[in-house]
């Protein structure tokens, strides 16, 4: 019995092995993170358990359910939610309307009773407003509400991003490279946020992380992958020393 | 400058987010409402035909302009909502039964056009959407029992719960306006909710799209549906004002004026519709225009500048002889699509809102508020 289970998962691109037989657990309620060089398999990993791709082999169990086999779309409903490493916005709408869209899983609205703007439908959209609201409280978002994506900087995209995924009421999200393109500060934000998710809102986390200073603060156990194959497994200072990834990071 | 202070989420999901708005939009309406009963029957016919296009308009924005799906084949909906209407008059059907029946129709055509969508995307849609229009445009020419072929059809009057409305009353006048505004309402309704945010977020990123749990096949296939379904009601209408049909009607160059409405209006905001619609029922006019005046007013020119009779003579033929061209339409279509991609590609609600703001900011306008920027471009491979 796991939380989120990896089993025996492979991806391959004819004769590439981005992703070879790899296993792994999440326990409910940590922060697992997933470290590797440039190519690992890392972000693939992230987007089999989307399902954006289609495992070679093995299956991926989410609460003892089988999702290898699940329609995208319903990856979210199922209460796993995502950011991309190079952040994928809605990018000529409102901070709002992009949160909005995060709500999507939730709504139960039928087509007709939306064109004919029923008082379900406005309550409904009240309700999301209220979740929204929340998130943005949470994260800080207050200044930007009415703010284009496309005019806005890295650093807050990156926190939108975020902020969609979380109005998703997820119970697992996945974050690729949180930390990729912040600032020292934007960075210490970031860390206190993913903490904040674990602690406050009881969500598990499974990231892929590049800054090590990151990953020893926040995450509870770390897997290292190199070359589509799991290298060390266990706490940050653990899988630091092990041989296997001084070897794969500094060469041996 | 007009700062709306917010004390409750339903002042974000209003219709009109100030007072002044209904105050804009209730003279608009009351113009439009007066209009017929002092203009003439000309200008009126031409704002039956504002209103037609601007219904077709707003579809396109649904399936183009929100959910960032090309179609060049809009003018074969707007045939099957046509073509339904007169056969279905012609078995003695009323407008109530068959206005609603044209554009449930179309829809379901839409939905069917719609599933090719998911496997396509960009320029190889509009191949597929093209293709479409000439298969609508060769059975209606072929299916005689029902379309009558190339010889076209009659459509007669509406005959609305009892009442006959003729083409060029005012009561079909009143008729388009009405629709054309509840059309207005309803797209509005939905993009006010979930479906037209599942639109918006399928238009800027499948992908993300897909990891919030949006359908792409169902948005897809909803979007051309409805899209197709409202052209198929404007359908109707033009039917009736054409008040004869035939399938040379029905062309490529129909779709691609269709598309020009969107581009010309601005195709980011349902005001680009109606903005465009009024300017391309405008550019035939126009044409009429330079054909018959243009000529000699160059002419009279030319012998103001002492060229003498025989020069301006040889110039207004010259003239005469262009404008007169077979297919100066489609070039002249061809120019203004260009600039406007060109020069304005927010089209003419864009311009209108940079006008608004110069004045609203006067003098702290500055020129870079609008400057475009060269973005990255998206990677295509998890699409």
């Amino acid at each position: 019995m796991s939380y989120f289970k990896v089993d025996n998962l492979s991806l391959h691109f004819g004769g590439l092995k981005a992703v070879d037989a790899v296993s792994f657990e999440i326990r409910q309620g940590e922060i697992f993170t997933i470290i590797g060089p440039n190519g690992a398999g890392k972000t693939s990993i992230f987007n089999m358990i989307s399902r954006l791709y289609e495992p070679t082999t093995g299956h991926l169990f989410f609460e003892d359910k089988d999702i290898s086999e699940v329609p995208p779309h319903q990856i979210a409903r199922m209460g796993i939610a995502r950011t991309f490493q190079n952040i994928e916005l809605f990018d000529n709408a409102s901070v709002l309307s992009n949160l909005l869209v995060g709500r999507h899983c939730h709504s139960r609205t039928k087509l007709w009773q939306e064109v004919l703007f029923l008082p379900n439908v406005r309550n409904a959209e009240k309700a999301h407003r209220a979740k929204v609201e929340e998130v943005i409280e949470l994260l800080d978002l207050q200044a930007y509400r009415e703010k284009i994506i496309a005019g806005l900087p890295y650093g807050v995209r990156k926190v939108v991003e975020l902020a969609r995924a979380l109005c998703s009421e997820p119970k697992l999200i996945l974050l690729d490279e949180p930390s990729s393109g912040l600032n020292v500060e934007e960075t210490d934000d970031m860390s206190y946020w993913i903490r904040d998710i674990k602690n406050e809102l009881g969500i598990t986390v499974l990231m892929v992380e590049h800054d090590m200073s990151l990953v020893n603060r926040v995450s509870d156990r770390v897997l290292a992958l190199n070359y589509g194959r799991v290298i060390a497994e266990g706490t940050p200072a653990e899988v630091q020393r092990h041989p296997d990834v001084v070897a794969a990071y500094i060469g041996a | 400058m007009r700062f709306i202070f917010k004390t409750d989420y339903e002042q974000d999901i209003k219709l009109m987010q100030h007072s002044g708005a209904w105050w804009s939009y209730g003279l608009l309406f009351a113009v439009l409402a007066a209009a017929p009963y002092f203009i003439g029957s000309y200008l009126q016919s031409q704002l039956v035909f504002v209103f037609i296009y601007a219904i077709v308009g707003v579809a396109l924005m649904i399936l183009v302009g929100f959910t960032g799906q090309g179609s060049i084949g809009h003018a074969a909906f707007l045939a099957i909502g046509a073509y339904t209407a007169g056969f279905l008059q012609s078995r003695g059907y009323p407008f109530e039964v068959y206005f609603p029946a044209a554009g449930i129709l179309t829809g379901v055509v839409g939905a069917i056009v719609g599933i090719p969508a998911l496997r396509l995307h960009g320029i190889y849609l509009l191949i597929a959407t093209i293709s479409f229009a000439f298969i609508v445009e060769e059975i209606l020419a072929r299916w005689e029992s029902v379309t009558h072929g190339n010889e076209g059809m009659r459509v007669r009057a509406v005959e609305f719960f009892g009442q006959t409305v003729t083409r060029d009353s005012n009561s079909f006048y009143f008729l388009c306006l009405a629709i054309l505004v509840l059309v207005i309402i309803a797209t509005l309704n939905l993009m006010r909710s979930p479906t037209g945010r599942a639109f918006i977020a399928i238009r800027d990123s499948e992908t993300a799209a897909k990891s919030m749990g949006i359908d792409l096949a169902k948005y897809k296939v909803r979007s051309f549906a409805i899209s197709a379904a409202i052209t198929g009601l404007a359908g109707t209408l033009y039917a009736h004002k054409m008040s004869f049909i035939s399938p040379e009607m029905f062309t490529l160059l129909l779709s691609i004026e269709f598309i020009m409405v969107i581009i010309i209006g601005g195709a980011f905001g349902l005001h680009g519709a109606i903005l465009g619609a009024i300017f391309i029922v405008m550019v035939d006019p126009m044409i009429t225009m330079l054909k018959d005046d243009l000529p000699g007013m160059i002419a009279s020119l030319s012998r103001g500048i002492g060229m003498g009779d025989d020069g301006a003579r040889v110039v207004q033929d010259r003239l005469y002889a262009i404008f007169s061209a077979p297919g100066l339409k489609g070039a002249i279509y061809g120019l203004i699509i260009i600039m406007f991609v060109l020069f304005e590609p927010m089209g003419l609600y864009g311009r209108w809102l940079k006008i608004k703001l110069y004045f609203q900011l006067f003098p702290l306008y500055k020129k870079s508020t609008f400057r475009r920027q060269k973005t990255y471009v998206k990677s295509e491979r998890n699409r």
